[in-house]
């Protein structure tokens, strides 16, 4: 086969070339021609495709995401914000805080060990390409139903990735979702977190830039593994993007999943952390989907000149790879730095200590194109900014489903509720026991939450919480969150339910939210009832950003999560990032000092619309998602830091899906303490729901906190919601080892415990 | 002059922050070492801490034995230098026969991360000395090839000798033999055992209790008054 270089296609212009079959789209192929000014090669074609499929081009998305930086509140955190590979936050003395959201959604199904495990290098790699040390990770994690038989094959392996990887890597993982829904049975989502840490004058950039200046490339070789990867996680359908990859007429088949390995991975973070402790380099970017065409295309246009390189330096697994296939191969485990020359002997020294294969491919030029050569031979051209950057936007369009009317009027208040003590205490053993509500623990033991010895909160408390200063007690918190059910019924205010859990579960530990990152899983673009409800979804993230003050700093998008026609519940994942000055002040769920009083901040009013409760006892989705107040929740999170700064509260827990009865539940189970509790009356200020037991232990009401108060500062802290407007309704007192519902039902600790906990393991084995 | 504990890194090491942490907060001076190194630089004890040195690629600990550090290590060990083998770095004294046995991929073949109680049953070694034989403490136990076995004669000699150090309490994690958690070898210098003490030294993070810094300050007191 003859090499396709430039001069080649300029010479035969009616070469029919497979652009179809790498996803681009008649104009769009139009498009890469005028751009040119002739046929593109097979390199060009290949770095044009996978830079302009959904994943990497957000070409469906951006109208809509530009929202985040229109309406972007004011905030003096934001040291680097969205488009770079994380978004970056001053979170004081000297510190900066860098943390991301991603989704490795599609490949989890196909391979759900290497996807998973895959999804998390990938987004350590983002973070450490901004100069940070990665300092914990996350997963929030949606399966098909947890009796499902395929539930069982992808579910043990996505976790089996996460820890499998993660674990070697030495990050603690400190918190996340697990979640089951039979909406994502053909289409789970596997998202991950990562946060970083570092000086702000760490922060690094990718772009490239300097004439003269060497790109190296280091890391892991090259391998077929991972070719069209991101054509096959953005096209309709697996199939058709898997033919493609083979492709050139060769007949061994490699696996579209990339493999992992942590142990690489692990050498790469000390290599490249002890390559910025030295300032060695100008630019940096990480090798994720479409590899190196990414990479370079990036760095080249996002800095000042042009780019030369080498691709035959490349260092190969399989020396039979085509020049197409290594500049779309995502193998894992490697980064493009650009490094003046005279630290070029450095950087090699200190690659050579870790173990690290690290090759000069090229170098910055005074041009504005990139070039790329294959032995000599000029095979790419190009304007880097219209591959990196400049790549085809669409206004999709969009309707709200005719069907939304006759969801939102079938109200989950008509359903049958428990009338007696008993039917109550059945209905809370039958929600705790649910997959959904009981016990993550045999997901999350299989993570590892010590390594790096700073983890001061994890799983199950509401937000991970890590130290990342031992002498000022500095540290940060997280918390993912989202729910498909409510965004299914008003993806608007679903968006913001998201966010305000998160925001909330952040202020429950006593630390500040500052901002935010999301990774939207939503249908098919092409659908404009999906489309509708990503638009929603957006413009209610960024109105909820501007009225609570976080900014978006960063995230992903993730679209075709459907089978066939069905697609996925609109699930946008929403994480907070909070500070906290000191982590000695940190507040834990657990209920542990007996005679302490347990409040109940905020309003419950009838809302079951999306309810875990309605889920587990009628399998019922309708009605409308709680009301969201985003003022109130600003309140609540004041109070929750003041009473955590103070010492006025000692245990706190966010109330989301479960209401109260579930957060009384764990935070008992944690504490190993029970809890008398009164049902309150209607003469007290909790809301409307007052005096009915049912609805006051299972309404999802947001804005909502349950606080144990020491009762040495009840009257302090009384006093101080008093003042602020928060209603504090005192609901019982931490007692015995029962949870006792005055006049309604008792249930011991130990039957809750076995309830709670054994349920996944009863379903997983 | 202070007592100086040595903290080996492999590549693939996790643990050795940790570590290094646990040895300043007993009061002695933490020292890094490095696989290659070819010196333990006057250290008066060595850490092998956690991790997946060489990814545990062929067998947990297999590769790391032959580094240059454990050569000079293992030839400290046989003199009498204390060495404490965590997790990845039991995995290593047992593939360097400082210690006998070998490990296992746990018994339900998951990676595991919990509170573990074990008891100490051997208060005599060089890292176990601040503690009381019977002692029941709680640390992090996490690993996926954690399943303590040998034939049953060494078993029996390890038992009659007073040489199983730990065991596990209440549940046995990962289908350890006698519910072993970890050895000494005769002398009671060189320790190893599964669960990480390192991560078990300040009341704030991990668990919350400080139950695994007596390992350190065990060997600080047994230097000093040495």
């Amino acid at each position: 086969m003859t090499l396709d270089t430039v001069k080649h296609a300029e010479q035969t212009p009616d070469t029919p070339l497979p652009w179809a079959e790498l996803g681009l789209k008649p104009d769009e192929y139009e498009r890469i021609v005028e751009i040119l000014g002739r046929r593109p090669t097979g390199a060009e074609l290949a770095m044009y495709s996978v830079m302009w499929s959904e994943h990497c081009s957000y070409k469906s998305s951006k109208v809509h995401l530009k929202q985040f930086g229109e309406k972007a509140p004011q905030s003096d955190a934001m040291l680097v914000g969205i488009g770079e590979n994380a978004g970056v936050v001053d979170v004081g003395q000297g510190y900066a805080v860098t943390f991301k959201v991603e989704s490795h959604n599609h490949p989890s199904y196909v391979e759900p060990y290497q996807g998973a495990a895959t999804g998390v290098g990938g987004i350590v790699r983002d973070i450490l390409a901004m100069g940070a040390r990665p300092v914990a990770v996350m997963d929030p994690l949606r399966f098909g139903a947890a009796d499902h038989p395929d539930t069982k094959r992808v579910l043990p392996g996505v976790v089996a990735g996460i820890g499998g990887y993660g674990n070697c890597l030495g990050l603690p993982n400190i918190g996340g979702e697990v979640v089951f829904d039979s909406c994502y049975q053909g289409n789970p989502l596997v998202n991950a977190l990562c946060v970083g840490v570092m000086k702000h004058e760490d922060i690094h950039l990718a772009k490239a830039s300097g004439t003269g200046n060497k790109v190296i490339l280091y890391g892991a070789r090259t391998g077929g593994d991972g070719i069209g990867g991101v054509s096959v996680l953005a096209s309709e359908t697996f199939e058709a993007a898997g033919d493609s990859a083979s492709g050139r007429g060769k007949t061994a088949k490699r696996p579209a999943v990339q493999v992992g390995d942590p142990f690489q991975e692990k050498l790469l973070i000390e290599c490249t952390l002890e390559i910025f402790r030295e300032k060695l380099v100008v630019g940096i970017q990480d090798l994720g989907g479409a590899g190196l065409s990414c990479a370079t295309s990036e760095l080249a246009s996002a800095g000042s000149g042009g780019m030369r390189v080498e691709l035959d330096t490349v260092p190969l697994r399989d020396a039979t790879l085509s020049p197409e296939e290594i500049l779309m191969s995502e193998s894992q485990e490697r980064m493009c730095a650009v490094v003046e020359p005279q630290h070029v002997n450095r950087f090699m020294e200190i690659c050579e200590k870790w173990d690290v294969i690290a090759t000069v491919i090229g170098e910055v030029t005074d041009g504005d194109r990139l070039e790329i050569f294959w032995h000599g031979e000029q095979i790419v051209d190009v304007p880097p900014r219209t591959v990196a950057h400049e790549g085809p936007v669409y206004q999709r369009p969009y309707a709200r489903p005719e069907w939304q009317d006759t969801l939102q009027a079938d109200d989950a208040a008509k359903l049958p509720r428990p009338a007696s003590g008993d039917e109550l205490r059945a209905a809370v053993l039958r929600l705790i026991g649910s997959p959904n509500q009981a016990s993550k623990a045999w997901v999350t033991d299989q993570y590892d939450r010590f390594v790096l010895g700073n983890t001061v909160l994890s799983q199950p408390e509401d937000a991970g919480l890590i130290r990342i200063d031992e002498e000022s007690g500095l540290g940060v918190a997280v918390a993912t969150d989202g729910n498909g059910r409510y965004a299914k019924l008003d993806p608007y205010t679903g968006a913001q339910l998201a966010l305000a859990e998160a925001y909330r579960n952040v202020a429950a530990t006593g630390a500040r939210p500052l901002a935010v990152t999301d990774c939207l899983n939503f249908g098919s673009p092409e659908d404009p009832s999906a489309m509708w409800q990503f638009a929603e979804a957006c413009r209610g993230l960024a109105d909820g950003c501007l009225a609570l003050g976080t900014p978006v700093t960063g995230g992903n998008v993730s679209f075709y999560n459907q089978t066939g026609d069905v697609a996925i519940h609109p699930t946008p994942v929403v994480g907070v990032l909070g500070v906290i000055d000191d982590v000695t002040r940190r507040t834990p769920i657990a209920f542990a000092e007996e005679g302490q009083l347990i409040y109940l901040l905020g309003e419950t009013r009838e809302e079951f619309g999306g309810s875990a409760w309605s889920q587990v006892e009628h399998d019922h989705l309708g009605g409308l998602p709680p009301a969201v107040d985003l003022e109130r929740e600003k309140l609540l999170a004041e109070i929750l830091i003041a009473g955590s700064r103070d010492g006025m509260i000692d245990a706190a827990h966010d109330l989301s899906d479960g209401g109260l009865v579930q957060a009384l539940v764990e935070s008992c189970l944690k504490g190993g303490k029970g809890a008398r509790i009164v049902i309150p009356d209607t003469a007290s200020d909790s809301g409307s729901a007052a005096g009915d037991p049912f609805v006051t232990l299972f309404s999802e009401s947001a804005g909502r906190a349950v606080v144990a108060v020491p009762r040495s500062e009840e009257l302090r802290f009384t006093d101080m919601c008093g003042a602020r407007g928060l209603p504090a309704t005192r609901i019982g007192v931490i007692d015995g080892d029962a949870l006792a519902v005055q006049g309604e039902f008792t249930i011991p600790l130990d039957e809750l415990r076995e309830v709670f906990e054994g349920a996944l393991p009863a379903l997983l084995g | 002059m202070s007592t100086r504990i040595g903290v080996v890194t492999f590549p693939g090491t996790l643990d050795d922050r940790d570590a290094l942490r646990a040895v300043r907060i007993a009061g002695a001076e933490p020292v890094s070492l490095w696989h290659r190194d070819k010196s333990l630089k006057q250290v008066d004890a060595v850490v092998l801490p956690g991790g997946f040195s060489y990814g545990d690629y062929l067998r947990a600990g297999a590769i790391s034995r032959f580094s240059p550090i454990m050569e000079l290590i293992i030839a400290g060990a046989k003199e009498g230098l204390p060495v404490l083998g965590i997790c990845n770095g039991f995995q290593v004294l047992t593939e360097s026969h400082l210690l006998p046995g070998a490990m296992l991929r746990n018994n339900h073949l998951h990676f595991i991360c919990r509170d573990q109680k074990l008891r100490v049953e051997n208060a005599n070694t060089a890292w176990t000395c601040d503690y009381t034989a019977g002692d029941e403490i709680s640390i992090p136990l996490k690993n996926i090839d954690g399943r303590y076995t040998a034939d049953e004669r060494t078993l029996d000699q390890l038992e009659a000798e007073g040489r199983v150090a730990f065991r596990y309490v209440g549940m046995n994690p990962n289908g350890s033999l006698r519910d072993i958690a970890g050895i000494t070898n005769e002398a009671g210098n060189v320790v190893g055992l599964m669960p990480h003490p390192e991560h078990a030294v300040e009341p704030l993070v991990g668990t919350g209790r400080t139950d695994g810094l007596g390992f350190f300050t065990s060997i600080l007191k047994r230097l000093i008054s040495a």
